[in-house]
């Protein structure tokens, strides 16, 4: 059996364990609220931008200006895109996106000969994929820092030149979608070329819009946007997965020390009990050999 | 009618206005009550909307507008 230090050693430790991820855990759950209500603020707008662009799918296939949007080009080289977080501490999240991602490039691309380059938002994904991908980039990895729309929207636009100029001929994310605290849901997702979804709905079909100036240069301005706006919704979505998986997890790290405190508590009792019985024993057979 | 200005990362402004002042790319143009359906992409400049209270201005760098029904959305 251990030895009383030991133990007692071992019980103080796990004691600041606890603390240290409870803590984290409160943090987490404050920075979750922050990054819900980005995604609560955002959805309004982004669902308005895809009503407008919806009305406008038939025009947008006449449409010569955009047409780099929407053009299928078979697909020889593809830029996938990760989405993961800078830190750790944070469940199966990080590992599900590489998962993912391998997934995508040795099932779906490697055996159609497609030229993948990956490149990385956020530091975790590359620290592991780094040495199994060839083509890999890191000039955006930093976005996760500081996640105004802003940022976002400047890198996008470096895929949609990049998407233009023919450097690539698709782009897809890859990324946690955020469900709830405890639900995250990996998608793959293509961003470019970009897919309208004509409305379905009739009553919104029907009605007769007056364009200003022209359905053309409105959707000159608008498609774009709706692919920025598309990334923006998914750095939005990963960052509030990161910190409900960092909450979930921190929240049974806790657990788990409170569990483990239990039983050393348990071990460290019996051996004093143990320590006590061997004392007394000790006196009351001394006291014994002297009146013998 | 019913006005709401929304950004990626914020709803900037929603409620009743009486009018508001539009920067579009064709040339800027006002709304009033019972305005035509209408979708607009906008430019830099400003967003003037006139409510119960007085008037109201906001700076934009571009966008889409969509009045419907007396409601106009923004997205700026």
């Amino acid at each position: 059996m251990a030895s009383l230090k030991e133990v007692r050693t071992r019980i103080s430790s796990t004691e600041s364990t606890q603390q240290i991820t409870k803590a984290m855990k409160l943090v987490a759950a404050t920075k979750l609220k922050k990054a819900t209500d980005a995604i609560a603020k955002m959805r309004p707008y982004s669902e308005k931008m895809n009503s407008i662009l919806g009305n406008l799918a038939s025009a947008a296939s006449e449409e010569d200006r955009v047409k780099k949007y929407f053009e299928y080009r078979e697909v020889k080289k593809a830029l996938v895109v990760v989405l993961s977080s800078d830190r750790g501490l944070c469940g199966g999240f990080n590992a599900s996106v590489i998962k993912a991602t391998r997934q995508l490039i040795n099932e779906y691309y490697k055996p159609k000969g497609v030229d993948v380059e990956v490149t990385f938002l956020g530091k975790k994904a590359h620290d592991i994929l780094k040495k199994e991908v060839s083509n890999t980039s890191t000039d955006n990895m930093g976005v996760f820092s500081d996640l105004s729309a802003e940022n976002v929207f400047a890198v996008a636009q470096q895929f949609i030149d990049a998407h233009a100029a023919e450097k690539y001929d698709e782009v897809r994310l890859v990324y946690n979608q955020f469900k709830n605290a405890a639900t995250q849901i990996i998608q793959v997702e293509k961003m470019l070329p970009v897919q309208v979804e004509s409305v379905e709905d009739d009553a919104q079909k029907n009605i007769d819009y007056i364009f200003e100036p022209g359905q053309g240069e409105i959707l000159v301005d608008l498609v774009p946007k709706a692919v920025k706006t598309q990334l923006y919704k998914a750095c939005l979505d990963s960052f509030a997965s990161e910190t409900g998986a960092r909450m979930v997890a921190m929240d049974a790290a806790t657990e788990n020390a409170g569990e483990m405190l239990d039983k050393l508590r348990l071990q460290y009792n019996q051996a004093r009990q143990a320590a006590i019985t061997g004392e007394i024993l000790e006196i009351v057979s001394g006291a014994a050999a002297l009146e013998g | 009618m019913y006005l709401e200005i929304i950004t990626p990362e914020k709803t900037l402004f929603s409620g009743e206005v009486e009018s508001a002042k539009f920067p579009g790319s064709a040339g800027g143009f006002e709304t009033l009550n019972n305005h035509a359906a209408l979708i607009s992409s906008l430019t830099e400049g400003t967003l003037e909307v006139k409510t119960e209270n007085g008037v109201e201005k906001f700076e934009i760098n571009g966008g889409i507008v969509e009045v419907l029904n007396n409601k106009i959305i923004v997205l700026a």
